[in-house]
Parts: structure tokens; C-alpha cells; sequence
């Protein structure tokens, strides 16, 4: 599928060049940015890569016991902007970020603000899978003994236990707890991941397209335990699949070239969107 | 000169068939727009036909080069009247050779030539003549032989491209051979005379024994009249400084490399890891006389100051000098081994909440731990074999201590002792060193394989 602003505005009516220069006007975001519960507000969020404006006045709320998915097209900015969630962008030294994220109402962005506690409250899961190459029972204990979660060699077992089991992973591993992690399959190690972020007992879970290496049975294995986690957790998806979206989600936030375009409940966005671009893109026009 | 006229002349012939293949090969598929019914490009038809012309010719260069000096000395022999050589030595015919040949070059001559040296003179100066006037004749034969074999194979559908690369695979092959054949060929000269210098002392002293003193006697009756070649004071001396020199190289190296890896500002980075790399670059002999002349005598006055006696040579100044030496080697090496851990682990760490230094204890180092070990390794069989530092700042004496104020000798001192100067190499003496650098190398060489082994494994788990 060709993106090149030329090829869009000969083949779709409702697109134009303009929409894809960056240089056009933003006129702020359509839909409901709030949440009911909000466990995380986000307020004017910008971030830089040196020169590059990444993403431009991000304003949206994450709210308790949901799943938020980001679509987008590449490049748009929303692994950016969940990466600012828990701080992850202080790893890149060119990116500067400003505005308000709060998480339960506490600052997130500010400089003084410990981003050790911050981590293990806001947990993340990466689009490859990367387990430390440790054994499994290894790779879930690291998170609680760096924060001194146990005391006891019990506890902890107990711990990597519930853990393994909310990931629906424990009855597939629970004979080779000792093996590396790296020996698992794609699917396993990824939901090895999600049982690490666990461990520490976040609030939010973060994840980055993190079915985006998987086949689609470990694909499916995945989504129903998102679905799983979202009792106890917050949930921000971000993800190239509009189905994928469409079947886990809450809500739904729309980016483009930096910009969150739109925001609603998925079943909103997916039927009734309001932006000609968000249609565009859910209708597969693009992206 | 008139060999370096032929090469030259078999060369330009190889430029002239070229032309001529790619020329001719164009002119067969019918001029330029003709070129895509030719199965190859036409410069592989004009490079077939050069190497026709110029390989087998050079082939023959290199082969009478080699031969043409032992046939005419042959006949040469032969040709002499009985008379003349009756009665002599190999040795004494190849001196009456030589003044042969130097009467027929005008070099000088032992005594006044005899008429028989004389007409021999002159039977090799006219052989020279003739052998010239050969090998001019053969290789332009050759060469024209070459070039009608291709030109006639030459037609739009002959497969160029596949013999040409075929060939440069050949020549490839061959060259990568001649360095693998060369090691082989120092090993096994070096195993040849071990053999002979453990049918004199038996390998049992030569490994077990603790008294090294290799001076063979003049006289029967002179004192340590046998010599004695148990190398264990040597082995003990090598590790003992090998041993100091790891204490200071690795940690330093291993620490530094974390440093300008995991901490260090890109900036400074950029500055701080080539200068580090600098001490790499400075020639051991230099390395020795700043043991020789700075760190020991330090060493001696320090201890001294506290009351220790430390010897003007002793292990402590060469391992430490040695020791600098090496802190690039594990540095460059380690810090090749943390960068190759992929981001994703640190950002997998980072996520967790992990600090820095905890994502560093517990996760890069763990992971890169197999390639450090490699490179430590590495490093200790670089200590081993090192030379120049202990020869200028190490003993002579092989005592057998595990003191490092003392002085101690190594290997690779013992060898440059036992080799150095004009050496007679049938004495047991000079073929311990023999003993000495197959021990060595073996020892380096086992290192290395295991160095290797584990630095690969290592690898191979990220992808």
C-alpha cells in the first residue's frame, strides 16, 4: 500500500496531500479524551528528538480496569507516547518531553520524581520478546528482588507461581522452571514478559505491539489474557491490528504524524469515526 | 634482469589477449547489440583468454626458475673429468661448484684456476646462454599455445564466466592454503627438534623437574658439568607473572569497559576509548625499559621504605608492567562483549524499574559474562607468550618461588637466552628451546581454541 500523498489523493476522495505534509494545522483532538476512572491523565504532552517534534499536545486519559488501544499509521508517534508513560525516553538522550502526565494524580514528567517506583508501578511489554537469558523462575523473580517485594525463598516461589499462572503460562513451564527463558517459544516468551511485568504488581501495564513477532493461535493466547488482566490492571495497547484493537479495547485513541487526531469508545471509532483520516484508516485506505 | 623482461613480456601478452577475447567475443555475437546473446559478459571472455595465455605460462616461468639452477649444476658435475672429483665430499664438490661458477661470472676464485675448472667455465657460461635462449622460446610458446586454446573455445554460448570465476576461486584456494601450510610448517619444525632434544633428556625431567640450568660443560670435569632441563621454575615463573599481570589487567580493563560502555557521555566516549586503545599501540620494548628502568626500582624502594626486600628484577615490576600492557586487550574486548547485549534486555531491565547499576550486575554482566571469560582468556595467552617486557624486566635465574618480590625467569626469556648469538643445534641446550616454545605453544594455542569456543557460543544466543 502506497502512502505517498500523491498516490492517496488520486486514489481516495476524501484524502488530501495536505494531511500528510506535517505542516498543516491541528485543530485539537475530536472525541472525549476523559475517562470515568482515570488512573492516568495525560495533558499537552509534546516530545522532541532534537529537532523532530515526535508528537504535538497529547492530551488523554487511561482509566482503571480498561484497555486503551493506539492505532496509527508508522511513524505516527504512539509507541512515543507510551514510552513518556513510564519514563522510558530518559533511555534516549535526544528526546526532551514536556507537558503533564499524572498517575494517580501524582506528577510522572516531574525531574525530581524517582523513575525506580514509577517503573515497577507502570510495567511495560516490548514488541520482541526479551527475557533476560536467565531461567524462567529467574526471569520473574529479577523484578521482585531488585524491589525487595519478599523476604523468603517461599514467598517468592509462591510469587513466581501466581505470577506464571495469571499469565497463563505456569502449566506449560511449571516442570522446567530451572531451563532459559530464551528456550521458550515466541508466544511463551512473551507472555514470560507479561508474567515478569506482573511479578511487581503494577497498576498499568504498557505494551508495544507485543503480538506484532507472534503467529496468530500465540496471537489469540495473548488477547484473552489481556482481557484477563484488565480486571486488576490498567491497560494501554498500542498496535498495528485494527482487528486486534477492535476485539480488546475499551477505547480507542487515533494518531497521525504526531498528532491524536481522535479519541472514543472502539466500537465508535471503528463504525462511526468522525475525522475523514480516521476513516480512512480504519477503513483500510491507508496505513 | 632478463627474467623480470620475460614477466613483463608474458603480462603485456595477458593485456593483449584480453583485448583480443573481448573483442573477438562482441565481434561473434554480431557487434554491441549482439552483446545479450553472449552467455557471459565480454570482459569474461577477455579475461578467459588472458589467464589461458598468461597462467600456464607463468606456471612454466616459476617452474624453470626453480629447476634450471639444479640441472645445469647436474651436468655441470657430471661434465667434470674423474679425475677432479675423485676422493671428495659433497661438500668439497659443491666448493669446487661455486669456484667454477664464480670463474664463469668473474667473481673471485679460491687459488689459480686449473685448465679442467677452466673448460668447465666455459661449458657453464655457454649452458647459461642456451638455458636463456630456452626459457625465452618455451614461455612465448607457451603463452601463443594458450591463447589459440581459448580463442578456439571462444563462440557466444561458451560458459566464460563460470571458468573465469572458477579460476579466481582456484587462486584463492591456493593462497589461503599457503597460510595455513605455513603454520603447519612452523609447527612442525618446531616439533621435529623438541623430538630430538627429548631423545637426549627425557620428557619426564624435561616437564617434572625443578632444577633448570641448561649450560652444557666444555670440559668433563667443569662444574654442572650435565646441565639440568626440568623447566617446572620456568613454568611457575611464567605463571606467576602471567597471574600478576591478569590481577591488575582485568580488573581495570573489565571496570573501564563498563565505564565508557554503560556510563560514559558519547563525547567522552569518543576521546577516551581510542586513547586507551593507544596503549595498545606502544611497542613492548618500550613497555620493557619503563619496567626495567622505572617500575622497578620503584618497586625495590618502596619496599624497602616498608621494610621489605624486593629484588631490582622482580616478578611484582614485570607482571605490573605487563599487566598495562594488557589493560586494552581486555577493555577492547569486554567492551565489544557489553555493546553486543542487546538493547532490549536493558530496556526489558529498565522497565522493571531496575536501576543502572542493578540492570548492569544482574543482567548485562550475567549475559556477557561466556564473552568476557573468552577475552580474559584470550588475554592470558597473550601474557604467556609476551617476550620483550620480561627479557628486560624479568631474571635470569630460574628460581622456583611463589614470591613476588623475587625475581623469577619465564619461558619465553629462557628461549631468547638459549637462541641468542651464534648457537651450535645439536647440543641439548639450544634444542630445549625447541622444547620450550612447542610447551608454549601448545599451552597458547589450547587457550585460544577454548578462548574461541566460548566467545562463539556466546554469540550465537542473541541470534
Amino acid at each position: 500500500m502506497s502512502t505517498t500523498a500523491e498516490a492517496i489523493d488520486t486514489n481516495t476522495g476524501n484524502l488530501r496531500a495536505a494531511d500528510f505534509d506535517g505542516e498543516r494545522a491541528f485543530e485539537g483532538t475530536l472525541g472525549d479524551i476523559t475517562t470515568r476512572e482515570p488512573r492516568m491523565e495525560c495533558r499537552a504532552v509534546n516530545v522532541w528528538y532534537d529537532a523532530n517534534h515526535a508528537i504535538r499536545e497529547v492530551s488523554l486519559d487511561i482509566g482503571k480496569h480498561e484497555v486503551v488501544a493506539m492505532i496509527g499509521p508508522s511513524g505516527c508517534g504512539k509507541s512515543t507516547f507510551l514510552r513518556c508513560l513510564n519514563r522510558m525516553n530518559d533511555t534516549i538522550p535526544a528526546a526532551r518531553v514536556t507537558g503533564s502526565i499524572k498517575l494517580d494524580g501524582r506528577e510522572v514528567l516531574d525531574r525530581g520524581i524517582d523513575v525506580v517506583p514509577l517503573r515497577a508501578q507502570v510495567g511495560m511489554v516490548f514488541q520482541k520478546p526479551n527475557p533476560f537469558p536467565k531461567s524462567i523462575y529467574e526471569n520473574i523473580a529479577y523484578g521482585p528482588r531488585i524491589h525487595g517485594l519478599v523476604n523468603h525463598k517461599s514467598e517468592l516461589d509462591e510469587l513466581v507461581e501466581t505470577s506464571l499462572k495469571r499469565a497463563g503460562l505456569w502449566n506449560e513451564v511449571k516442570d522446567r522452571l530451572g531451563q532459559p527463558g530464551t528456550g521458550l517459544s515466541g508466544g511463551q516468551q512473551q507472555r514470560l514478559c507479561i508474567a515478569r511485568t506482573i511479578a511487581v504488581s503494577p497498576e498499568v501495564i504498557l505494551m508495544d505491539e507485543p503480538c506484532s513477532a507472534l503467529d496468530p493461535i500465540a496471537t489469540a493466547v495473548i488477547e484473552e489474557l489481556i482481557a484477563e488482566l484488565k480486571q486488576d490492571y490498567s491497560i494501554a495497547i498500542v498496535t498495528h491490528s485494527m482487528q486486534q484493537a477492535a476485539r480488546v479495547s475499551e477505547r480507542t485513541a487515533y494518531f497521525h504524524l504526531g498528532d491524536l487526531l481522535e479519541v472514543g469508545a472502539t466500537a465508535q471509532i471503528f463504525e462511526d469515526p468522525q475525522h475523514h483520516l480516521t476513516r480512512a484508516y480504519v477503513t483500510g485506505r491507508f496505513g | 634482469m632478463s627474467q623480470f623482461l620475460l614477466l613483463a613480456v608474458v603480462l603485456a601478452a595477458m593485456a593483449f589477449a584480453f583485448q583480443v577475447g573481448r573483442n573477438r567475443a562482441i565481434r561473434t555475437a554480431g557487434g554491441p547489440t549482439g552483446i545479450k546473446d553472449l552467455h557471459s559478459l565480454p570482459a569474461y571472455y577477455g579475461w578467459y583468454v588472458a589467464i589461458w595465455a598468461g597462467l600456464p605460462a607463468l606456471l612454466v616461468l616459476l617452474a624453470w626458475v626453480g629447476l634450471e639452477e639444479r640441472i645445469i649444476t647436474l651436468l655441470l658435475v657430471q661434465g667434470l673429468p674423474p679425475s677432479l672429483t675423485e676422493g671428495l665430499s659433497d661438500g668439497r664438490v659443491g666448493l669446487l661448484v661455486n669456484d667454477i661458477k664464480n670463474l664463469a661470472t668473474g667473481g673471485i676464485t679460491s687459488g689459480d684456476p686449473t685448465p679442467a675448472v677452466q673448460a668447465a667455465a666455459e661449458r657453464y657460461r655457454r649452458w647459461l646462454g642456451i638455458a636463456d635462449a630456452a626459457r625465452w622460446a618455451l614461455v612465448l610458446v607457451v603463452v601463443l599455445g594458450g591463447l589459440s586454446v581459448a580463442w578456439r573455445r571462444l563462440s557466444p554460448a561458451f560458459r566464460a564466466r563460470n571458468r573465469v570465476e572458477a579460476t579466481l576461486l582456484g587462486i584463492l584456494v591456493l593462497f589461503s592454503s599457503i597460510a595455513i601450510l605455513t603454520t603447519l610448517g612452523i609447527v612442525l619444525s618446531v616439533l621435529f627438534e623438541s623430538v630430538l632434544f627429548f631423545q637426549r633428556v627425557p620428557w619426564t625431567e624435561f616437564l617434572f623437574g625443578t632444577q633448570w640450568s641448561p649450560q652444557i660443560a666444555l670440559r668433563a670435569d667443569q662444574v654442572g658439568a650435565s646441565g639440568a632441563f626440568g623447566a617446572v621454575p620456568l613454568f611457575t615463573g611464567t605463571l606467576l607473572i602471567s597471574a600478576i599481570a591478569m590481577l591488575i589487567a582485568v580488573p581495570i580493563g573489565l571496570l573501564s569497559a563498563i565505564y565508557l560502555s554503560e556510563y560514559a557521555a558519547p563525547r567522552l566516549r569518543a576521546w577516551s576509548k581510542p586513547t586507551l586503545e593507544v596503549l595498545a599501540g606502544i611497542p613492548t620494548v618500550v613497555y620493557g625499559f619503563f619496567a626495567a628502568l622505572t617500575v622497578a626500582p620503584f618497586m625495590r624502594e618502596l619496599g624497602e621504605s616498608i621494610g621489605l626486600d624486593v629484588a631490582s628484577e622482580s616478578a611484582l615490576a614485570a607482571g605490573a608492567v605487563m599487566g598495562i600492557m594488557i589493560i586494552p586487550f581486555v577493555s577492547s574486548l569486554s567492551d565489544d562483549v557489553i555493546n553486543a547485549v542487546p538493547q532490549s534486555l536493558r530496556d526489558g531491565s529498565y522497565a522493571l524499574g531496575a536501576t543502572q547499576a542493578e540492570t548492569i550486575k544482574r543482567v548485562i554482566l550475567p549475559a556477557a559474562l561466556p564473552g568476557i571469560v573468552g577475552g580474559v582468556l584470550l588475554a592470558v595467552s597473550r601474557a604467556i607468550g609476551e617476550t620483550m617486557i620480561v627479557v628486560m624486566a624479568a631474571g635470569l635465574a630460574a628460581n622456583l618461588t611463589a614470591n613476588p618480590l623475587e625475581s623469577v625467569t619465564t619461558v619465553t626469556v629462557q628461549i631468547v637466552t638459549l637462541l641468542t648469538g651464534d648457537q651450535e643445534f645439536d647440543s641439548a641446550k639450544t634444542l630445549a628451546a625447541f622444547a620450550l616454545g612447542l610447551t608454549l605453544f601448545a599451552v597458547t594455542l589450547t587457550l585460544n581454541v577454548i578462548a574461541l569456543h566460548i566467545v562463539r557460543k556466546y554469540r550465537e544466543q542473541y541470534e
